[in-house]
């Protein structure tokens, strides 16, 4: 720091030298932090974010792990990951089987988070997109199975909304009908109510990170039924299209 | 041969002699226990970590190190974070960076402990690896969120994870801690927070020029007993202030200002000053 201290002036080559080994040390251990940073990145299903949460990416890129979230959520909900917990070391999470969202309406957690990893833009619980649950498993699904369940059904804090049942034929006795528990990713916020209340030993009903339970259509797809709708009931094209008539034999 | 610090205790007594590491450990006792004063009694007088709090549910605290990964990956953070950056940056800007290495940080009494074992039991290591390594961690640490867009060195940060773990839960985090106090012990002396540690980088470019610094303004009672540099962290903080030819002011930000000089000499030659330094001891 100070040359005139010292009697030995560091020689150009002692300083090149001390800062290519400074330049080595920290990249091999950069490369160790890329490889922990990957693995970060991959969201585990049964960990959650709080409500609010920035995508994933995003989020580990402004969450500073204060816990002020886990400190002001009123149920105990939120847990800070530690080291071996399935998210990055620190941030903020919920086990829904444990712990569900209560969905507040002042939602404390993203009024106290300070950097806004917990976006300050959401001020309707309604909608906030946690997760979304997935009737996972139809084959021990009670209400699959025939019978009366509808736990999940009633927990839903957006009742007839988020979760609403389906009619169905009951093939196997003939004559009663099954109650299909259907959820709409419209309205679940992915609170997790559903399948912490799940009756089953191991939920049916299990809330996933959305980019998990979520299809995407391919974005040229056009549903005819939607377009021709927007278009006053017309069909896009003429009702009668004059199709090739091929038979064997290659005969016109 | 007498140990380190027996010549302080004989003239000083047990008070003076050890004046300043008391104090310091009730300084980081206290930081401790004003965070678990909420979740343990109730008295909310601090929420949250040092990563972030929140003091008496009003003014924002957040630590610059980590606020700068979370810049550096591109996020716009709230306002609550700016301030908690301006008021945290601003009191060790005036007492000198590394006063969070020695004062508060919870990592500091675990190589302080690594560092007094070694010394009792006399161990002895070959390894060296400069103490401008940490500058480098530091970069990386910078660098790195530029490039993934997510911050990095809190995956595995000690210092953070510690005090967050010691708040919140531990869970197996003391591993990571354990892992320290050896490597200070037997691999590297003064391993972590001396050579490595990039938080204390940081602290240390943040307190360059601080207004708090230790002066050696009794050096010319100094008689060789070489106990300061035994018990200081960063030893060639005071060769330049104790023999060199310029002023008795440590000017070096790497000094986290503890004070054990203060404490270990017999002869107090060390003392709490203020910079500026008058240009009389202005070192060249």
């Amino acid at each position: 720091m100070n040359p005139s201290a010292s009697n030995k002036p560091t020689s150009r080559r002692q300083f090149l030298a001390d800062s290519a080994r400074g330049v080595c040390g920290a990249g091999a251990l950069g490369v160790g932090l890329g490889i922990l940073a990957g693995q970060a990145r991959s969201h585990a299903p049964e960990a959650l974010r709080p409500p609010g949460a920035l995508p994933e990416e995003s989020f580990l890129g402004s969450c500073v792990r204060c816990g002020l979230c886990v400190r002001d959520c009123p149920f105990d909900t939120l847990k800070l990951a530690t080291l071996t917990d399935p998210v990055a070391n620190g941030t903020p999470f919920f086990t829904a089987r444990d712990v569900p969202c209560e969905m507040c309406d002042d939602i404390p957690c993203v009024a106290a988070c300070p950097t806004g990893a917990l976006d300050h833009g959401l001020d309707n619980i309604d909608d906030a997109r946690m997760g979304l649950a997935v009737l996972i498993d139809r084959e021990t699904c009670l209400n699959v199975l025939g019978l009366r369940c509808d736990v999940c059904y009633r927990v839903c804090p957006l009742l007839d909304e988020a979760i609403t049942l389906e009619l169905e034929r009951n093939t196997r006795t003939g004559h009663h009908a099954l109650f299909i528990p259907t959820v709409h990713s419209d309205a679940c916020t992915g609170c997790g109510k559903c399948e912490q209340a799940c009756v089953l030993d191991v939920a049916a009903i299990k809330v996933l990170p959305r980019p998990l339970a979520k299809g995407e259509l391919g974005h040229h797809y056009r549903l005819g039924w939607e377009e021709k709708a927007a278009n006053n009931g017309e069909s896009l094209i003429p009702e009668q299209l004059k199709l090739p008539v091929r038979r064997p034999g290659g005969e016109q | 041969m007498l140990s380190v610090g027996s010549d302080a205790r004989r003239i000083k007594g047990f008070w003076r002699s050890q004046r300043w590491l008391l104090l310091r450990r009730l300084s980081q006792l206290g930081v401790l226990v004003l965070f678990l004063a909420g979740p343990l009694a109730g008295v909310w007088l601090i929420k949250g970590n040092l990563s972030s709090s929140l003091l008496l549910e009003t003014i924002p605290l957040s630590d610059p190190f980590i606020a700068l990964q979370v810049l550096a990956s591109g996020h716009q953070p709230e306002t609550n974070l700016l301030i908690g950056i301006a008021v945290v940056a601003l009191f060790y800007l005036l007492l000198g960076g590394r006063v969070f290495c020695s004062w508060v940080c919870p990592i500091n009494p675990v190589t302080d402990l690594a560092a007094w074992c070694s010394r009792k039991l006399g161990i002895r290591r070959r390894v060296a690896i400069s103490r401008h390594t940490r500058f480098w961690i530091l970069a990386l640490c910078v660098v790195m969120p530029l490039l993934l867009g997510m911050v990095v060195w809190e995956l595995v940060n000690p210092v953070s994870q510690f005090h967050r773990g010691l708040i919140f839960s531990m869970g197996s985090g003391w591993l990571l801690v354990l892992a320290l106090f050896l490597f200070d012990l037997f691999v590297l002396p003064r391993g972590w927070c001396g050579h490595l540690c990039p938080q204390g980088a940081c602290y240390s470019l943040l307190g360059h020029q601080s207004l708090l610094r230790v002066r050696a303004s009794g050096r010319e009672r100094c008689y060789d007993c070489l106990d300061c540099y035994a018990v200081c962290p960063e030893p060639q903080v005071i060769k330049p202030a104790l023999k060199g030819a310029g002023g008795d002011l440590i000017t070096s930000s790497q000094c986290t200002n503890c004070g054990r000089c203060i404490d270990i000499c017999s002869v107090d030659v060390f003392a709490y000053g203020t910079r500026p330094a008058t240009s009389m001891e202005k070192q060249p």
